[in-house]
């Protein structure tokens, strides 16, 4: 049995050994050096079986199971050690990627839309989850619509109110957007719900003038509708628009394309009716004209005025954006300077 | 129409503040424009009479006054005032006065002279922006008497922006009516009763064009005197009024006018030739008027004439011959009634507006002439004296305004304005607008006013009942009506994807002026290119409408340029106008310029310059999201660099271009860092395709490269065009994957290296298949560019 005890010294040195080696290994490399060197199949414990050549049949079985045992703990160690090298490479790799999260990202830059068009396509949208559609018409227009057709006829003084850009006596630069009202309406028959936005044409400029400037105008056409639902749809829309409760009054006017006339003013938003620059101490600010479609109107595109009854709206563009944003100066819209232009980004 | 609240208040006085009257007449359509103070803010102003005025004894130009203000003592006031004298009546600022901008009056001594008040101008006291002098009162005017009481200082002018169909307001009588309607008060309407006649003498008159002056009057008024001063309470009404001071008969006509809403006009009888003619213009005839200009005359125009030619432009303005001067003694007094279609534009073909065509235009009461000429008559004789002759009368009775009737039913008000008004208030409400109302079947005959010229049809009868009844007090209703369809469409993009798109990839949008600089037009489009020019341009750079919307975007760059901004990306979405007048076809343009670096200046990448395929990335974007068959041909545009231009062609049509600037543009326009532009046509871009679906094949797909060496002059487009013909369910897509130049190529040639992915729907391919592909497109290459397979 001495010889047995001897034997199995010789195999716990071997153990001693390799712990010490794996513990030494300060790399994934040497590490598998070691773990050639004692569990490889030339490596140390191999070895050590096949010199037991003279072991008893009794002895065998007891040797083995100690071999298997000091395997184990060998291939255990190196496991062990292994995934400590590998988190160390992770922290170390982790370590030197770090990067300075406070700088910038890499940009392309960002553009933005024209206050103007955010301001249309916000009407737009309005509009359109009421069923009104979108119409265009010609900014190039011709008296007819422009005019006369909207119950301007020549000598009427509203024609010298509108400071007329002319190509000759005939044609001219839209003055409104009144006129996509009777092109529509000359080729679509009743019911209709129309938005018309676009750019018109004032042959004036001065600090709140501006000769081109945007117009949206609507119109709704039915058998049923109302001076009352004028305002209702208006008075919600101005809410809606300004998102906030707003007091909107309506006031008598005159358009010769509507009648009844109005006009609407809001609770200055600026000064919340208290009266100050902007609203000229009244407390009040003018948004849009509106009314009921004038029968002569209807005479000229050929709809029955005793069937149908017709509201009109038109609101200028550059106004309400002034009032929404904040925007003091109407010139600035046309400058298009970039340092306006990026505060609507 | 400006007119003094005191004034309106002679006539009707309702039981409101100025804050709540200004209220009543917005509300009911007569926008109130302003309020304003009628004199400066000042207290302890008297009317004084200076008793003496004595040299200063240290002073040429001061006099020292003895002023009685009705205290038991005189008061001694220092006076630098040239028409300072004695018995002149003046306002005196007594010690202990305050004068506008806070000025406080006390005891002085001026050059050693002690002085105990102040002599006040009109302008001192806020009444006028200049003045000559003391102002000189009236020889009645009380003494003591508080100034501010004295001339009723306590008023406000209100200005009022009547819209062009109220032209029965343009009068205080008429304000005056609406008001008390309005608040249900009775008017005090000023005397028109007729003068009786104190001699005989008359004037011939003839009215020719009867149906543009249906009804004239004249009266002729002997002995005047024209030197006669007016009187202050006129001369206030009228400047509180807005009108000045022309001398008392002129004066008196433009009181009647703002009074009454008639206008008149005085002529010199002593210089009338045989007789008054109202006619038409006849060819060649001229008028000197009194603004001093001379009008070559329309036939179109309506005149006052007499034996020897025009007098006048009837309704608009009088002539400078016939005007009364302070040399007149005989007056000849015209009040007539021209149709509003007879005068209305004439002034404005002259470019002329006066407070008399503006009346006209919009029409003025027939029935006012007589009425005004009275009261004209009554105030002349007390201002100028005279005598009065008998009104001369020439009416038409069949070009008078027909009287209007009106049915209006019960049911159309409620259809129109959304809510019942009840019968009682309907006849209350239009009788007290002077209408006459009789009940009928179905609503109510209704007879209008004359002088109402806006109402003709029932809906102008809904909305006075509306207006009256209170536009506020309306409720808000949503309409019922029918569904309507809404689109949605996919055949056409959204604008509003296009533009986010832009905005995406860094592009600000501008909005530039339809309208441009001709010559910074033809600079970028070419010399031979004629744009449609405006008749009344607001400016010579502003005069022609745009072809294109580069030239509103080149003057966005250098202005931001100018501005320290070194990267600029603008677009910009509007309409162009080509063709010729009367034709003109308005297209919508997309168009956009990159200029500066690639990105914006920053830490992690370098700085970049921008090339041609920057711009070419962003319109092919733009173009992905419609989808069809695009393609690019190197073609040359006038503001483009010759070598890095390209048309853009969607489905073989042309629909817009992309380039550089223009080298001799970036000089000219003084720009040093390269510009890249493009236009599309925006109807173009937005065609969309509906996606298609293709199924998705299960099997392996297989990449070949493939380099070649072509001449210089073979571009992309030609090489991916001659592989088009190949004939090949299986070859999906090719890719240019490098293009090279240089060592190992010989001179004058390029490399060009293409991948080919090949791909079957139903099978895994074979090598012979892949192989025998491979050879078809090196056969194509070689025979159609000449190409020559690298090994």
């Amino acid at each position: 049995m001495a010889e047995l005890g001897l034997q199995l010294q010789a195999l716990n040195e071997i153990v001693a050994a390799a712990k010490q080696e794996i513990a030494a290994a300060d790399s994934p490399q040497s590490l598998d050096v070691v773990r050639v060197e004692y569990l490889g199949k030339k490596g140390k414990i191999t070895a050590y079986l096949k010199q037991l050549a003279g072991v008893s049949d009794e002895q065998r079985p007891v040797i083995g199971k100690e071999v298997n045992i000091a395997k184990q703990t060998v291939s255990g160690l190196i496991e062990a050690r292994g995934k400590l090298l590998a988190d160390a490479a992770l922290a170390t790799a982790l370590a030197a990627e770090t990067v300075d999260v406070t700088l910038p990202g890499r940009s392309s830059g960002l553009g933005g839309l024209h206050p103007v068009t955010r301001t249309l396509q916000r009407i737009d949208r309005y509009f359109r989850h009421l069923g009104f559609q979108i119409a265009e018409g010609p900014e190039i227009e011709d008296a007819t619509h422009n005019f006369t057709a909207l119950n301007i006829p020549e000598s009427h003084p509203a024609r010298a109110m509108h400071d007329t850009f002319y190509f000759n006596p005939e044609i001219l630069l839209r003055t409104h957007t009144s006129p996509v009202q009777i092109r529509v309406m000359e080729n679509q028959p009743p019911p209709l719900r129309i938005i018309a936005p676009g750019r018109v044409y004032r042959c004036d400029s001065d600090l709140t003038h501006t000769p081109m400037f945007h117009q949206v105008e609507g119109l709704m056409v039915d058998e049923n509708v109302s001076f009352t639902d004028l305002k209702g749809i208006l008075g919600d829309f101005l809410q809606a628009f300004f998102e906030r409760p707003l007091n909107v009054r309506f006031r008598p006017s005159y358009f010769p394309f509507t009648e009844p006339s109005a006009e609407a003013d809001i609770e200055c938003v600026m000064c919340n009716g208290e009266g100050c620059r902007v609203c000229s101490h009244t407390g009040w600010l003018e948004v849009l004209g509106c009314g009921m479609v004038h029968p002569k109107v209807f005479e000229h595109v050929g709809i029955d005025s005793e069937q149908y009854l017709g509201l009109a709206f038109g609101m200028g563009v550059e106004r309400l954006a002034m009032l929404r944003y904040g925007v003091n100066d109407l010139r600035l819209f046309f400058e298009n300077d970039l340092r306006f232009l990026g505060q609507f980004a | 129409m400006k007119f003094s609240e005191k004034w309106l208040r002679e006539w009707v006085n309702p039981a409101l503040d100025t804050d709540a009257l200004v209220e009543k007449l917005t509300q009911a359509g007569l926008e109130v424009d302003s309020v304003t103070a009628v004199a400066g803010d000042f207290s302890q102003v008297k009317v004084g009479i200076v008793r003496s005025a004595v040299p200063h004894p240290d002073a040429d130009k001061l006099r020292v006054c003895e002023v009685d203000v009705g205290d038991s003592e005189l008061l001694n006031i220092v006076c630098g005032a040239a028409n300072v004298r004695p018995e002149l009546k003046v306002p005196v600022a007594v010690v202990g006065a305050t004068l506008p901008g806070d000025f406080k009056i006390k005891k002085a001594k001026l050059r050693g002279v002690e002085s105990f008040g102040m002599l006040c101008s009109a302008k001192e006291l806020g009444l006028a922006e200049s003045a000559d002098g003391l102002l000189e009162l009236p020889l009645d005017a009380p003494v003591g008497t508080d100034l501010r009481q004295y001339l009723q200082l306590d008023d406000v002018s209100i200005e009022v922006d009547l819209t062009p169909n109220r032209s029965d307001c343009l009068g205080v009588a008429g304000i005056a009516r609406e008001v008390g309607v309005l608040t249900r008060t009775d008017l005090t309407p000023a005397d028109t009763s007729p003068v009786v006649a104190s001699h005989q003498q008359q004037f011939p008159v003839t009215v020719q064009a009867t149906s543009a002056c249906p009804r004239y009057i004249g009266r002729v008024i002997t002995g005047i005197n024209s030197a006669a001063e007016t009187p202050l309470w006129m001369q206030e009404k009228l400047r509180r009024s807005g009108l000045r001071s022309l001398g008392p008969v002129v004066d008196v006509t433009n009181y009647v006018m703002l009074e009454l809403g008639q206008p008149m006009h005085a002529f010199d009888l002593d210089k009338l030739d045989s007789n008054i003619e109202v006619r038409w213009a006849r060819d060649n005839e001229q008028l000197l008027l009194l603004d001093g200009q001379t009008l070559q005359l329309n036939t179109d125009s309506l005149l006052i004439a007499d034996a020897k030619g025009p007098l006048a432009l009837a309704g608009v303005m009088g002539g400078q011959a016939s005007s009364v001067q302070d040399t007149t003694t005989n007056l000849f007094l015209e009040s007539a009634f021209f149709v509003p279609e007879a005068i209305a534009g004439k002034a404005r073909s002259y470019g002329l507006h006066t407070d008399s065509s503006h009346r006209f235009e919009r029409g003025v009461d027939p029935a006012l002439p007589i009425q005004a000429m009275e009261r004209a008559t009554a105030l002349l004789l007390t201002i100028v004296g005279g005598q009065a002759g008998p009104v001369i009368e020439k009416s038409s009775e069949v070009d008078l305004p027909a009287q209007r009737e009106i049915l209006l039913r019960a049911q159309r008000i409620k259809r129109v304005l959304g809510i019942e008004i009840d019968a009682a208030t309907v006849i209350e409400q239009l009788s007290r607008l002077g209408m006459q109302v009789t009940e009928t079947d179905a609503g109510w005959r209704v007879c209008v006013p004359e002088f109402r010229f806006d109402l003709s049809i029932e809906v102008d009868l809904i909305e006075e009942l509306g207006r009256l009844y209170g536009y506020d007090k309306l409720p808000q209703t949503r309409p019922s009506g029918k569904v309507m369809t809404t689109e949605i469409s996919e055949s056409r993009l959204l604008t509003e994807r296009l533009q986010q798109l832009l905005v995406d990839r860094g592009y600000h949008e501008a909005i530039t002026y339809s309208f441009v600089d001709p010559a910074i037009q033809k600079q970028l489009l070419g010399d031979e290119v004629e744009a449609i020019a405006l008749a009344n341009p607001i400016s010579a750079d502003l005069s022609v409408m745009r072809l294109s919307l580069w030239p509103g975007l080149m003057q966005a760059l250098t202005y931001n340029l100018n501005r320290q901004q070194d990267r600029v990306r603008l677009f910009e979405l509007g309409r162009v106008f080509n063709g010729s007048l009367p034709d003109v076809d308005q297209p919508l343009f997309i168009a956009g310029l990159i200029s500066g670096q690639r990105f914006p200046e920053q830490w992690a990448s370098q700085d970049q310059k921008l090339d041609f395929f920057d711009i070419k990335a962003d319109v092919e974007a733009i173009l992905a999201m419609g989808g069809g068959d695009i393609t690019f041909v190197a073609e040359q545009h006038a503001a483009l660099h010759p070598g890095q231009s390209a048309r853009v062609y969607k489905n073989d049509q042309a629909i817009g271009w992309l380039g550089a600037l223009h080298p001799r543009l970036n000089k000219s326009f003084g720009v040093q860092t390269k510009v890249y532009l493009f236009e599309l046509s925006l109807e173009q871009t937005l065609l969309a395709q509906v996606p298609s679906f293709k199924p998705l094949s299960r099997f392996p797909s297989i990449r070949r490269d493939l380099a070649i060496v072509v001449d210089n002059q073979i571009n992309a487009g030609e090489i991916q065009d001659c592989l088009k013909l190949i004939d090949s369910d299986i070859l999906k897509s090719i890719q240019v994957f490098d293009v090279y130049t240089g060592d190992g190529v010989e001179l004058g040639k390029k490399s060009i290296a293409l991948a080919f992915h090949i791909q079957h729907g139903e099978r895994t391919l074979t090598d012979e298949e892949v192989d025998t592909l491979m050879q078809q497109v090196t056969e194509t290459l070689e025979r159609s560019v000449a190409a020559v397979v690298r090994s």
